[in-house]
């Protein structure tokens, strides 16, 4: 067993892990943050994308014990103060889930996506989430909707203003 | 009195966002793996390596000492070793079937096949322990190829049924009174010099439907009823079945579907691991979980599509067709699961499509392989049948060498023909081929693209362009009940609902329908909204728990709103009927004088009324109804629809191909399609986009292929390649409505739509773009190596022999272009 000493969504914790046991795993069954799920077993659909010291992760590719001392925010902890994220927001919006399986991890990579890059093209959209597989929307809503966030996240924008249609600045 | 929201205006036709997003974008979803039980235990399957062999010995010792393992089963252990799991459609009164046992008693027949099941205290372990059961298999040969599986002498992958056949399935026009006889008309034209016979095969590639939630069941044995939690589309299917293959009896047993991610088919099934999470938490006496990992999904959940089809269309020579005729082989895969065999059969009429064919035959021959059992994939039939016909017609068109759109105009059904019955006898009872077909061609610039097609060819540009027509119609709303029976299904295909007025007036709307992704909630309260004139707010829609919902037929087929939704129109119905009398009563009015709207009885020429809120508390309290009426509002409905409906539509794909590296993109793609009324026109958009997304997947990306020994070689999502983002481009929808007179609605049905269109839409394009140089095939998917190779072959240029396909540069590579890592690839 090994320590691993981790906030996640805010809240720390102090937990002896298995060495083998991964991050998704961990936040799943140890924590309860069953926001996050688990897609596959090779780390190619990206449904358990979290965000790791501020940047997106694969928790299915990282080991519990490599996030002792670091920060993780799920899916859970993306709101705040009752407030949906931007992303959330344009999610629902675009209607850019369907089962919604992959959108905890869809909604982690995009948030990463627009920190990166704040004004994305519909190209670079799809190529920021290509790592992230969904089989219900065929991904058009999806781009609509990272784009649509995109625009709601813009500096002076209000945050309770709501997202609204893709390219349509509020 | 509580206080409810404004009525709101009418909901029909409203891009209402959905209810269920609220849990879903925050991480508050009930998925099946979520739940943990007070000790619960964890199984996992041993399953077989080969696909062929008999089991000489099953040696567990080691596994049984691990630390955490409680116990190792066969099937014999479980006492399942004669129980065989159902097949619903026994299509021939002489259909073979062999047993299906939940786990392999003496020889595995696919590998993926259960041996044995390892229960442990932690799921780490019980995987942990099935690698350290020792099983002995005494090889057998594979039977991989259904043309040789019906050879004489061929290895019996069931040596009892004594054949790899089990079932051949025939439909001919002239038999059944319908239209004429499909060879007579076909030997006719080929000794007639004003007509043609053309003849091709076509071959659909083995697909996976690849649900994005792994599958997963839980079963709790305490308490009376037991309770069986698991991620698939039909719990009330289900909770029949389960109880009638172990022998519980089925007011027993619970199911329940939690939100369940995806399903396409894939969910549709009544599975091995569900009959041995259930055996196995009653031998134990324990909640046992299983959640299998995507890799034994791709190898274990069912698989889809897999047909060789040999099509003849005969036609005079002014392009009017004369006859069709449909020969299959369908593969079954191992084992005959739930509607396995019926699979073909719903595609039986769909072949004729949208055109006026006089005679028409259909064959087919169900084949067991030692793969995995195949079975529903969205369209289930209907895409095979789609494919074949859009390709024959396009086939039609360039040895008549004429126009493929007019081609298609000249033999389609006008929309002043409706309804319409067609060769195989099914009434189609709307649509306007040619509106969908104008609103197509306009909105991708079809004279244009054709204009600059000419243009590349004359200048021999090394990247060709096509275009890819498909004209199609489906039948969906599954099923009148009657013609399931006369198909021999085991089943009705009615749907139920019931509505519940609280006592302050919010409804709970029950529905036997099984969302898993597709927005019941949203829709169903729309319908609610309206008929009841309460707010869409104030209605919950329950679904998937057999004890709330307790009569179901579940969703696939895309029945869901077109069955379902009317039973939801015809429980609110009875609801205002009710409340009617009791509403008279209050006002001290006759019934007949009382309008309802906007949610509120009132007295025609008066300001008297009563709001259905109002009515619903009085109604609680019951202190004062009319003589004799029960104190209760609620409604229950069944609706069983009369016909199918039949949306159709018209999609174009402009397609480039590189006629140097075989390299495939979608320039354009745009479907004009014909769902009747739009409930909900942003739910129809999601469910168009999704759908071409899996069609299109199948026209370029994806095939289950399997080695020589009979394994799945691409069996996790390395190699299985689904599409990404970076692989699609953003599609043209629009729509047009005709609406359907089957239903009260005017609705058709939405979810299959697009994959059943767009799979030969692509490949029509891609052929198109490459034609001029002498190809006339390319097999799904259209790699870049196989169409590369297609274009070597035509041209006469040798090439090395192809690599096993397990996956093809290019597909499912999103944004890395192995031709040319710079450059751009999506438009």
């Amino acid at each position: 067993m090994a320590q691993v000493r981790v906030t996640v969504d805010g809240v720390q914790y102090v937990d002896e892990v298995e060495p083998r046991m991964l991050l998704v795993y961990y936040l799943r069954e140890r924590l309860g943050k069953t926001g996050t799920v688990v897609g596959c077993d090779t780390s190619n659909c990206g449904a358990c994308t979290v965000a790791l010291n501020g940047r997106s992760v694969k928790s299915c590719a990282v080991l519990a014990v490599q996030v002792d001392g670091g920060e993780v925010t799920t899916i859970e902890g993306l709101a705040r103060d009752g407030q949906l994220h931007p992303v959330q927001k344009a999610f629902t919006e675009c209607h850019a889930l369907q089962c919604g399986f992959c959108t905890p991890g869809m909604i982690m990579q995009a948030v990463d996506l627009l920190g990166d890059n704040p004004d994305p093209d519909e190209r670079e959209v799809r190529e920021g989430i290509e790592g992230n597989l969904c089989r219900c929307t065929g991904y058009q809503n999806i781009v609509r909707a990272v784009q649509s966030a995109a625009q709601a996240m813009k500096p002076g924008v209000p945050a309770e203003t709501p997202a609204t249609a893709a390219g349509v600045t509020p | 009195m509580t206080t409810t929201a404004e009525p709101t205006t009418r909901e029909f036709g409203k891009s209402r966002t959905r209810k269920e997003d609220a849990r879903l974008i925050t991480g508050r979803t009930r998925w099946t793996d979520n739940i943990t039980l007070p000790g619960m235990l964890h199984l996992a399957l041993v399953r077989s390596p080969v696909a062929h062999a008999r089991i000489t010995g099953v040696d567990a010792d080691e596994a049984r000492a691990l630390p955490g393992v409680v116990a190792v089963y066969t099937a014999a252990d479980l006492g399942l070793a004669e129980a065989s799991l159902p097949n619903a459609w026994p299509i021939t009164p002489d259909q073979k079937a062999p047993a299906a046992p939940p786990l392999a008693v003496d020889t595995v027949h696919f590998a993926g096949d259960g041996v044995a099941v390892v229960i442990a205290r932690d799921a780490a372990t019980a995987r942990d322990a099935t690698e350290l059961v020792v099983v002995d298999y005494d090889d057998l040969p594979p039977v991989l190829n259904m043309e040789e599986a019906l050879a004489d002498g061929a290895t019996l992958l069931h040596p009892g049924l004594g054949t790899n056949a089990s079932a051949h399935w025939v439909f001919d026009s002239g038999e059944a009174g319908t239209g004429g006889s499909a060879k007579a008309a076909i030997a006719a034209a080929e000794n007639d010099p004003d007509a043609i016979v053309v003849r091709r095969r076509f071959r659909q590639q083995r697909l996976i439907p690849a649900f994005m939630e792994p599958r997963s069941v839980v079963v709790d044995p305490s308490g009376e009823q037991l309770t069986m939690w698991s991620a698939t589309q039909i719990p009330h299917i289900l909770k029949t079945l389960a109880a009638a293959v172990t022998g519980l009896p089925e007011h027993k047993l619970r199911v329940i579907a939690p939100d369940v991610g995806g399903g396409f088919g894939g969910k549709l099934q009544v599975t091995p691991e569900e009959i041995l999470v259930l055996a196995a938490s009653v031998k134990l006496g324990k909640p046992v979980k299983w959640t299998e990992t995507r890799s034994e999904s791709l190898v274990s959940a069912h698989h889809g599509r897999d047909q060789i089809q040999d099509i003849t269309i005969a036609a005079r020579r002014d392009g009017t067709v004369l006859a069709l005729d449909v020969d299959l082989l369908a593969d079954m895969g191992a084992y005959l699961r739930l509607v396995t065999s019926g699979i073909p059969i719903l595609g039986a009429f769909m072949f004729n499509s949208i055109y006026k064919f006089p005679a028409y035959r259909f064959a087919c021959t169900n084949v067991f392989t030692s793969k995995t059992p195949t079975d529903a994939y969205r369209g289930a039939g209907r895409p095979e049948a789609t494919f074949a016909i859009e390709r024959i017609m396009d086939e039609l068109a360039v040895e008549l060498g004429r126009e493929p759109l007019e081609l298609r105009e000249q033999n389609w059904i006008k929309h002043e023909e409706f309804p319409f019955t067609t060769v195989c006898g099914l009434e189609y009872d709307s649509g306007d081929y040619e509106a969908a077909t104008a609103k197509a061609k306009d909105l991708l610039g079809y004279d244009a693209l054709r204009s600059e097609q000419q243009e590349r060819r004359d200048r021999a540009d090394p990247v060709q362009l096509g275009i890819g027509i498909s004209t199609f119609t489906e039948m969906c709303g599954l099923a009148p009940s009657r013609v399931l029976g006369s198909l021999s299904y085991g089943a009705g295909g009615w749907e139920t609902a019931s509505i519940r007025v609280l006592p302050f007036g919010k409804v709970e709307v029950v529905t036997g329908s099984s969302a898993h992704g597709q927005g019941h909630e949203t829709a169903w309260s729309q319908i609610v909204a309206d008929r009841l004139g309460v707010p869409f707010e104030d209605i919950e829609v329950l679904h998937g728990d057999t004890q709330i919902s307790p009569k179901g037929m579940d969703t696939y087929g895309s029945r869901s709103l077109a069955v379902g939704g009317i039973a939801v129109v015809k429980a609110s119905e009875k609801v205002v009927a009710k409340a009617r009398t009791i509403a008279a009563h209050l006002l001290e009015a006759a019934e007949d004088d009382l309008e309802f709207s906007g949610g509120r009885f009132g007295v025609r020429g008066t300001g008297k009324g009563v709001t259905i809120q109002e009515v619903a508390t009085a109604t609680w309290a019951a202190h004062d109804l009319p003589e004799g009426v029960e104190p209760s509002i609620d409604a229950d409905a069944t609706f069983d629809p009369g016909n199918f409906s039949f949306p159709h539509g018209t999609h174009l794909a402009a397609m480039e191909v590189d006629t140097e590296t075989g390299r495939v993109s979608i320039r354009a793609y745009v479907c004009v399609d014909d769902v009747g009324n739009a409930l909900n026109p942003l739910l129809v958009e999601g469910q168009v986009h999704g759908g071409l997304a899996q069609g299109i997947a199948q026209a370029l990306f994806e095939e289950a292929n399997h080695d020589e020994q009979g394994t799945l070689v691409n069996g996790t999502f390395v190699d299985y390649t689904l599409p990404s983002a970076a692989d699609l481009p953003s599609f043209t929808t629009d729509r047009t409505e005709t609406p359907s007179t089957t239903n009260p609605l005017g609705v058709k049905g939405v979810g299959e739509a697009g994959t059943i269109a767009s799979t030969p839409a692509i490949v029509n394009g891609v052929l198109d773009a490459i034609r001029h140089l002498g190809v006339t095939d390319v097999e799904m998917p259209c790699t870049p190596q196989r169409v590369w190779r297609a274009i070597q072959a035509a041209q006469g240029r040798a090439t090395q022999e192809p690599p096993v396909d397990t996956h093809s540069p290019g597909a499912g590579l999103g944004s890395i272009d192995p031709n040319n890592p710079q450059e751009e690839e999506v438009q």
